[in-house]
């Protein structure tokens, strides 16, 4: 890899006087590639992180526009770009925050049509699921085991979040914990319940570092753990979690061998 | 006899079901909760004829959807 410029060694002077990170680092960052499923509560603020860390391919997949209600936690879209394509806005706003990114953007929904071939695009090196509904949540999960490629799960309601990082043969998947996708409508959304802005913060920063710490591959991930976080205690609890092996889909004789399109809850597809 | 329960500290009376323990530390929709008892996922088919005892250890696992819109 070319070294860097000194524009980028000012611009990534914090991350380069890391001792874990330096310029061998930055260089693994910049040729990174990063999936960001959802530009919404949890991939916004995980995407301006990558972006602004330097990463050097950010995927944006939504097939949502832009809504007044979302500006209340979804920091990449300005009050401005309400009724534009959240991957567009999303894409504006890498593009005005850092040169060095290089934004690929789908506007779809993701289905079992698609997602392979979405993370095989670029052949992606880490996924951030940051959707908001069952059937992505379990879609992205089996196409990760499937396409062996390591994701981070996140989800938030009202004050509360939690997170896992699957790592293909090093741990669970998140079906391992969650075996089966609760009903429609049975558990109720962010819609439905509320959530406080600042959850998507925490938690897709985290998702964010996640993906940070792969690529760099320092640190110990949330492989084998499930991070929650309640923000009203303000306490965070990693729970020790293991590989199920009768998961239906990594497990020792899976079951599930294709991708399955579960019902959308109809609350989520509404469009506004 | 004392139990904990995500992490809080639980006195229960005698060993219980996982079912009635779910009940007793006000789970919100067990239907829906993943269990680990010591560490292990008890399957829901199992929650009536798992017993909790004195100085085990529960994780109830919640599904979190939210993110996007
Ligand atoms: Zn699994």
């Amino acid at each position: 890899m070319s070294k860097l410029t000194n524009e980028q060694l000012e611009r990534y002077s914090r991350h380069i006087i890391l001792r874990q990170v330096g310029g061998k680092g930055q260089e693994k960052l910049l040729g990174g590639k990063v999936l960001v499923i959802g530009t919404g509560g949890l991939g916004a603020p995980a995407a301006m992180y990558l972006a602004a860390a330097g990463v050097g391919k950010i995927g944006l997949v939504d097939f949502d526009v832009v809504d007044l209600s979302n500006l209340q936690r979804q920091i990449i879209h300005q009050t401005a770009d309400v009724g534009k394509p959240k991957i567009q806005s999303g894409k504006e706003t890498i593009n005005a925050m850092n040169p060095d990114v290089e934004v690929h953007t789908y506007n779809e929904l993701v289905t079992s049509a698609n997602i392979r071939d979405i993370i095989r695009d670029q052949d992606y090196d880490f996924i951030i699921d940051g959707t908001d509904n069952f059937p992505a949540k379990f879609l992205i999960n089996d196409a990760c085991v499937f396409e062996n490629k390591p994701f981070t799960h996140a989800g938030i309601i009202r004050f509360q979040g939690q997170l896992m990082t699957y790592v293909p043969g090093q741990g669970p998947c998140y079906r391992c914990v969650f075996p089966t996708m609760p009903p429609k409508d049975a558990v109720p959304t962010c819609r439905q319940a509320g959530v406080l802005g600042v959850m998507g913060g925490i938690i897709g920063t985290l998702q964010a570092t996640e993906a940070l710490k792969y690529i760099l591959g320092i640190g110990d991930l949330l492989t084998g753990y499930l991070l929650t976080f309640d923000a009203l205690k303000m306490n965070f609890r990693k729970v020790k979690i293991h590989r199920n092996p009768k998961c239906a889909v990594c497990g020792d004789a899976p079951t599930i061998t294709e991708l399955i399109d579960y019902e959308q809850p109809a609350c989520d597809l509404r469009k506004h | 006899m004392k139990v904990t329960v995500n992490g809080e500290p639980l006195e229960i009376e005698q060993p219980i079901s996982v079912q009635e323990l779910l009940v007793v530390a006000k789970a919100e929709q067990p239907e829906y909760v993943t269990v680990q008892l010591n560490g292990e996922f008890v399957d829901h088919a199992g929650f009536a004829s798992t017993t909790v005892k004195d100085g085990d250890t529960v994780e109830f696992l919640y599904f979190m959807g939210g993110g996007a819109r």
